[in-house]
């Protein structure tokens, strides 16, 4: 008697949390999707309001549907009118960027690999307080580095250049590339290593020969956030570039700021959406690298 | 010669980073600290003249408003990003159906500079057009929403832009955090009879103390260093009521001329930096000798 009386109150009991699970999972749900359109809401009023007119978005609100695919914007924001002063547009910029990223990602990749490889393979007396060292530029505001950067580069005559962006983002890239190469190298076993000595490899032998061919995954992950970072800088390119060797970021700004007759948004917005995909196209198709850069090096604002 | 060439290998090749972090990083900020010393203007002079960049600063009415408004923007930009991101992904860790779509939505922003998110948020934010103009078109016609003309509340909309782009991440950080954790706790904590909500709030999140750390570090170190989110945002304005410590910084120096002055408050920026990173740094360190 005892036992259906306790069984049936058990059942009642569970009926009652299947409910109140069912209600937790909807409610979940609701939540989640709410947050997931405060996350695409700008890029969606970005992307459709890059393909209205101007008059459309004048009378449409911020969420309405463009009436087609007005591509005009993109063309203007990529390529400028065709007048001659007072016409900016982003194709020389991109390039620009691009000309700058390349050779920065390369150099401070290389250079992380390297002492990363020399700090986890070829250890010396006091070599954590050297990583130490140069894991402390992970974290400086720059601001305390502008005004001697800035003097420095006029000082080299590579002011307001591609060539000084460069140097200076492989410079700053190194703090970051030598800690995700060194946190790498070192799961690597020594063993491997100490028998290649013995059969007589040397430095570099053992380097190009062992470790470069299973650094694949770090190498991704070093690259798309040399990348990201250098593509998506402003404060270096604001302040030693300008005019005609700014990148992209930079000139986007003086597009959206200068205030010459009408504001068109649409090709604002056309520009914006221009300056991040590049790195939007890294995201989505590289993101599970992304995010390992991201938790692993994300000290840098 | 060889011989020594060859034993030495691996610190030569050590010596281009170090002489590079050496020069670029320490040298740099060692000459910052001794301008913030000198009466320099336009140019930099060498004599030393004491704390009287640093008595300027204090007493800048601007430089009291960039410190202002950085504990406000610092304050509401944690609370937001920790809240927000620990919801996202203790709710993502109920084996939720398209969590990888969910995931990649939330992260999103983080690909972008913060040119680009300033741009798009400047365009919502603006009253004439944005969302004040949608919201009266609706038939809310007195909808008001211009806080990024108005002087008091301009600096919350450089909040909702900074909070946007960097929640995402810390949700990453604690997803990752939580699916660290070994099953048999949960587990065991639930035939205990524990409920879910117990088990997150007495169990996992103070498992979660390190993953704290690390996002209270970052999202500090981030606000401290925030600059090109303003520039694209308010440019400081309206006024300079959303003046921040790095837009003083580049403004005195770039605009105004005054080196000896914004070296000062470089290196107050770099002492604040100073102050969060060191603990952490330490304690990082710590834990990994004791591993």
């Amino acid at each position: 008697m005892q036992d259906s009386l306790k069984s049936s109150s058990y059942q009642q009991l569970e009926q009652k949390s299947k409910y109140t699970n069912m209600f937790l999972r909807w409610f979940l749900y609701f939540i989640l999707i709410l947050f997931a359109s405060y996350f695409i809401f700008p890029l969606y009023v970005m992307v459709v309001t890059s393909l209205k007119t101007m008059e459309e978005i004048r009378q449409g609100t911020l969420l309405s549907w463009p009436s087609g695919l007005n591509i005009e914007s993109w063309a203007v924001a990529w390529g400028g009118r065709g007048y001659g002063a007072g016409d900016t547009f982003l194709r020389p910029y991109f390039w620009n960027s691009i000309k700058m990223v390349v050779p920065a990602v390369f150099f401070s990749t290389f250079i992380g690999a390297m002492t990363g490889y020399v700090l986890t393979k070829w250890r010396f007396k006091g070599d954590q307080w050297v990583f130490l060292f140069l894991l402390f530029g992970c974290f400086i505001p720059f601001q305390a580095i502008l005004l001697p950067m800035a003097r420095t580069l006029g000082v080299l005559g590579i002011s307001n250049s591609v060539i000084g962006l460069v140097l200076v983002h492989t410079v700053y890239g190194i703090p970051f590339t030598t800690l995700f190469f060194r946190n790498y190298y070192i799961s690597v076993p020594i063993e491997l290593v100490k028998a290649a000595r013995i059969d007589g490899a040397g430095f570099f032998k053992i380097f190009f020969k062992i470790l470069l061919p299973i650094s694949a995954p770090i190498i991704v992950v070093t690259v798309i956030w040399q990348f990201t970072q250098i593509w998506n800088d402003f404060l270096f390119g604001s302040t030693f570039s300008f005019g005609e060797a700014a990148p992209i970021q930079v000139a986007l700004n003086n597009m959206v700021l200068s205030s010459t007759s009408v504001k068109e948004y649409n090709v604002d917005m056309a520009s914006a959406i221009i300056a991040g995909i590049p790195t939007l196209i890294v995201y989505v198709l590289a993101g599970k690298y992304f995010i390992r850069g991201l938790t692993s090096g994300a000290v840098k604002g | 010669m060889f011989k020594w060439l060859e034993k030495n290998l691996p610190k030569i090749v050590m010596a281009p980073a170090v002489g590079l972090i050496g020069w670029f990083v320490y040298g740099f900020v060692l000459w910052t600290l001794y301008i913030s010393f000198t009466n320099s203007k336009i140019l930099p002079k060498y004599e030393l003249w004491g704390f009287g960049q640093y008595e300027k600063l204090w007493a800048s009415r601007k430089w009291l408003i960039a410190v202002d408004n950085l504990l406000i923007f610092t304050t509401l930009f944690l609370i937001f990003c920790v809240v927000i991101g620990i919801i996202l992904a203790i709710f993502l860790d109920q084996k939720i159906r398209a969590e990888g779509l969910l995931r990649t939505i939330y992260l999103y922003p983080m690909a972008l500079s913060f040119i680009v998110t300033g741009t798009a948020w400047k365009w919502i934010l603006n009253p004439t057009l944005g969302i004040q103009k949608m919201f009266r078109d609706w038939g809310f016609e007195n909808f008001t929403f211009d806080w990024l003309v108005d002087r008091e509340m301009a600096i919350y909309t450089i909040v909702i832009a900074g909070v946007w782009q960097s929640a995402g991440f810390v949700m990453a950080l604690f997803l990752a955090g939580l699916r660290s954790v070994e099953d048999e706790i949960v587990k065991a904590a639930k035939i205990d009879g524990a409920s879910l909500f117990t088990v997150y709030w007495k169990i996992l999140l103070p498992m979660m103390r390190p993953v704290f750390f690390t996002s209270f570090v970052i999202l500090v170190h981030i606000s401290i260093k925030s600059y090109d989110l303003i520039v694209a945002l308010t440019q400081g304005g309206p006024g300079i009521s959303t003046t921040m410590p790095a837009l003083y910084m580049t403004q005195t120096a770039f605009h105004k001329s005054q080196v000896g002055l914004s070296a000062a408050s470089a290196m107050m920026m770099f002492m604040a930096v100073a102050a969060v990173i060191i603990p952490y740094l330490y304690s990082e360190l710590r834990r990994e000798n004791a591993r």
